[in-house]
């Protein structure tokens, strides 16, 4: 299995649930490809649900990259919600952890939207 | 394929074409051989990621998706730890030279982590230049036994 992206709309917070493989390839376009759709129509607050990610190589760590400075470049914000431990890992390891807003209950991360 | 089995040491190697489908067999390859030489889940995910992310680098990067150009894969088991070279027909890269990715300047970069995940997650990692052309990669790690 790739990748599996659902778009659901909570508020004003588009609510990306991602499940499989991110990695070089289908994964990291289709990623990819999602996030622009959205920046393109105008959203401005991305929560990527990614509890169901199996799989993260650099690509998919770089589109993750990629997607939050396309977003905060438009003026929105693109948030992490449920990460694994390998992907929280990888953040760690790479120093991104930091620089990504990390949250582990959805609620809580909707709300934290400005 | 090839396969060279005697006593406790095994290798097996395999000449793949230049594709993203060539990643994915490789790594299935290699994590095969792991699983057989005992390294656990934990280990199983970070050989399989460095050899895919070892493997992009080789198809992408140094062989530019080729159909001319094949990656030989190898990967051997001995008593201690686990080999895989991974040599492409490219233009060869300069470890020393990689811009540092945990630089504040290089940290939104969308690029450049493959070879920093690798050395995070093996127990070394040796790269040579093949002449006239192509890049060896060669990583170990080594089986702790508990």
């Amino acid at each position: 299995m790739s990748v599996k992206l659902s778009t659901r709309q909570v508020g004003d917070v588009s609510v990306v649930d991602v499940a499989g493989r991110i990695t070089l390839g289908e994964g990291s376009s289709a990623l990819r490809d999602s996030l622009r759709d959205m920046v393109t129509k105008g959203q401005k607050k991305i929560l990527l649900n990614l509890a169901e990610v199996s799989y993260i190589d650099s690509s998919g760590i770089g589109e993750l990259v990629s997607g939050f400075t396309t977003v905060a470049n438009q003026g929105g914000q693109l948030k992490l919600l449920s990460l694994t431990k390998r992907v929280k890992d990888l953040l760690q390891i790479t120093k991104l952890y930091t620089v990504f807003d990390v949250h582990d209950d959805e609620a809580a991360a909707i709300r934290n939207f400005k | 394929m090839g396969k060279n089995t005697g006593g406790e040491a095994e290798t097996v190697d395999q000449f793949l074409d230049s594709s993203l489908e060539s990643v994915d067999s490789a790594e299935n390859l290699v994590i095969e051989v792991a699983q057989k030489a005992g390294f656990e889940e934990e280990d199983l995910h970070k050989i399989g990621m460095s050899v895919r992310e070892s493997m992009v680098n080789a198809v992408v990067h140094g062989n530019q998706y080729s159909a001319h150009k094949k990656v030989h894969v190898s990967v051997s088991k001995g008593p201690d730890r686990l080999t895989i070279v991974i040599s492409d027909q490219g233009k060869g890269f300069d470890l020393d030279a990689l811009p540092d990715p945990l630089a504040d300047n290089n940290l939104l970069r969308n690029c450049g982590r493959g070879i920093f995940l690798i050395r995070a997650f093996m127990d070394d990692i040796q790269v040579r230049r093949l002449t006239p052309n192509g890049t060896e990669v060669t990583l170990t790690k080594y089986l702790v036994r508990k």
